[in-house]
């Protein structure tokens, strides 16, 4: 039989704050030492209070914002009870009735696996129901009788995102998480990190015949650290969901980890007892207002995210998609690729046949993506470290677009300016790698091959069109690579043309 | 009147291990106490917007998100009932949380 899947998706982000939620504490306690970032208030002792950290709220408010949502401006805390040593005072201090932000959406684009766009790409949109603010809780680390809590992570601010079951399939959820990494990044409120528990997704799945309303009976999956995890497990449970349904048997209501190195999901715990967590207000923190100037000052904050960046960078750039996405999928690579832009703004387009809204747009672009991604990728450098300026990039464009230098040079050039960031014009001069276009100096050239090749230009002469790209090749050789190929080409054929006269 | 198994659940959720008589006590008491808190249900309240708490203080926050450690892991171990040195130390907890 043929099912619907329905997914909803909950993505716990944890802020990329200096200090924890409600204490001094460093937020950042990945990799240390157990317990090092360890207080009264952020080890649950009696009697310590719990201070907001404004910055924390700003950061949940500006993901509101991106994420389309209303910001509750009046809200308060409550405290979530329940049991576990990860959790020392007992309770969870959260948003539960008020959260900081909701009814949102995301916008985004489902591709295909490698991230290319075609006929079966679309635009989704996920509705988010709330995001609300809260404090993660310590490490637990079970050996034999005992188990060892760490509470470096207790107190961290940790923003839970909800959406609707808006999520029909394992690639719209990969698509949907990985546009939520890209603006949680380009907000700078959090590394987004799965590997590092820094953007932790649970996503919750049920199936039912197609065509019938009624919802099938919803499982939890709980541990993926990446995103093609959370692709694998929905993938793996879709088809075990659809095959037990298919037998008649019945889907238990369970919470389910995915095992990464089998490629499986296993059973986590039954969700028969539902938790009471006794929700009420926090009495050791007075209720948050946020005023319209102060929440004005946090939309001036939030960036152009990367949808609305590839749209323009199409429309006021004239780039394809696919050269807009690879520019956007990192903030640095789009800033870095904009101050090119902008160093070029004031000229005109240098070649008047060609059609372009920016003159040298494309070139950036493609140097960007092509010779520049390759250089960094190889040296393990980041666009910010690089030696290249951008209005240096923006330079050697210029001498492609000009004619000066062919596209086989700028790729020596771009090596070079790589490696000494030095500027495009001097490395040509230095090198001598200025493209040949006196058609004097070129003629005398294709002489010289000619002459060297009889043989060739007889066989081309009695109808052996292809050599001529044999002789080209040849003059190009004896230019080394410096001649205007496309001088060389119609010089080349005239030459050859006046042989038969 | 609460029942016995209302009482045996609160005392669960606190991890309390109570009497018979304790329950029977507590039955009584927690009775009192919610019928006491039952007459705000004979109030409109229809025109009073949720109130989280009566005192007029809003929005305390810590304006510089700047990180001071006050203790050391030393300091913080000495409240563990028991500790390896590095980590508090409890009984497997065994069931995952939420």
């Amino acid at each position: 039989m043929d099912y619907d899947i329905i997914i909803g998706i909950e993505t716990h982000v944890e802020l990329d704050t200096h200090s924890k939620m409600f204490c001094t504490c460093s937020a950042n306690g990945f990799g240390a030492e157990p317990n090092v970032h360890v207080c009264p208030t952020c080890a649950g002792m009696p009697g310590a209070l719990p201070v907001i950290n404004k910055r924390a709220v700003e950061f949940s408010m500006m993901l509101g914002v991106a994420l389309n949502c209303s910001i509750n401006q009046h809200t308060f805390w409550e405290r979530k009870s329940y049991w576990y040593p990860d959790l020392p005072k007992g309770y969870q201090i959260t948003q539960y009735q008020y959260p900081m932000c909701y009814d949102g959406y995301l916008e985004f684009d489902v591709r295909d696996l490698s991230g290319g766009w075609n006929e079966q790409s679309y635009r989704k949109r996920v509705r988010i129901r709330r995001a609300h603010l809260e404090e993660d809780t310590g490490k637990l680390t079970h050996a034999g009788r005992s188990s060892y809590v760490d509470y470096n992570r207790s107190g961290v601010p940790l923003l839970e995102i909800v959406t609707e079951p808006d999520i029909f399939n394992a690639h719209e959820a990969y698509a949907y998480l990985s546009a939520l990494q890209d603006i949680v990044r380009y907000l700078g409120i959090s590394t987004g990190d799965m590997e590092k528990g820094a953007m932790r997704c649970e996503p919750n799945m049920s199936l039912r015949p197609k065509g019938t309303d009624a919802f099938g009976t919803k499982v939890e999956i709980k541990n993926l650290n990446s995103l093609s995890a959370v692709r694998g497990a929905i993938a793996y449970e879709a088809k075990r969901q659809s095959a037990a349904l298919d037998k008649g048997e019945k889907i238990r209501q369970v919470t389910l980890g995915w095992d990464d190195v089998r490629g499986v999901t296993v059973v986590q715990r039954e969700k028969e007892d539902a938790h009471d967590y006794r929700y009420f207000p926090e009495p050791d923190l007075p209720p948050l207002d946020v005023s319209d100037a102060w929440l004005d000052e946090v939309r001036a904050q939030v960036p152009e995210l990367p949808i609305a960046k590839q749209a323009r960078y199409q429309s006021e750039f004239g780039l394809s998609a696919y050269d807009a996405v690879q520019l956007t999928n990192n903030k640095a690579v789009a800033e870095w690729f904009e101050k090119g832009i902008s160093a070029g703004k004031d000229e005109g387009p240098v070649h008047p046949s060609s059609f372009i809204l920016h003159p040298f747009a494309k070139r950036l672009a493609n140097f960007i993506i092509g010779d520049l991604t390759r250089l960094m990728n190889a040296s393990g450098t980041a666009i910010n470290q690089i030696k290249i300026k951008p209005a240096q990039l923006l330079g050697l464009a210029k001498l492609v677009e000009a004619q000066t230098i062919n596209s086989n040079t700028a790729k020596l050039v771009i090596e070079e300016m790589f490696n000494t960031g030095a500027e495009a014009q001097a490395i040509v001069q230095a090198k001598g790698l200025a493209q040949v276009s006196d058609s004097s100096v070129l003629e005398k050239t294709i002489g010289d091959v000619l002459a060297a090749n009889p043989k060739e230009v007889e066989n081309y002469l009695k109808g052996n069109e292809k050599l001529l790209q044999f002789l080209v090749g040849q003059t190009m050789k004896a230019s080394k690579g410096k001649a205007n190929p496309q001088m060389i080409q119609s010089l080349m054929k005239a030459a050859l043309e006046r042989r038969r006269l | 009147m609460l029942t016995s198994e209302q009482v045996n659940r609160v005392a669960h959720l606190a991890r309390l291990a109570l009497t018979e008589d304790e329950k029977q006590r507590y039955a009584r008491q927690l009775s009192a106490i919610l019928d006491y808190a039952e007459q705000l249900a004979n109030v409109d309240v229809s025109h009073v917007p949720p109130t989280a708490t009566v005192l007029p203080v809003r929005s305390v926050v810590r304006e510089a998100d700047v990180v001071n450690q006050l203790l050391t892991r030393d300091e913080v171990l000495k409240n563990a009932p028991r500790s390896d040195g590095e980590s508090f130390e409890v009984a497997a907890a065994i069931t995952e949380s939420s």
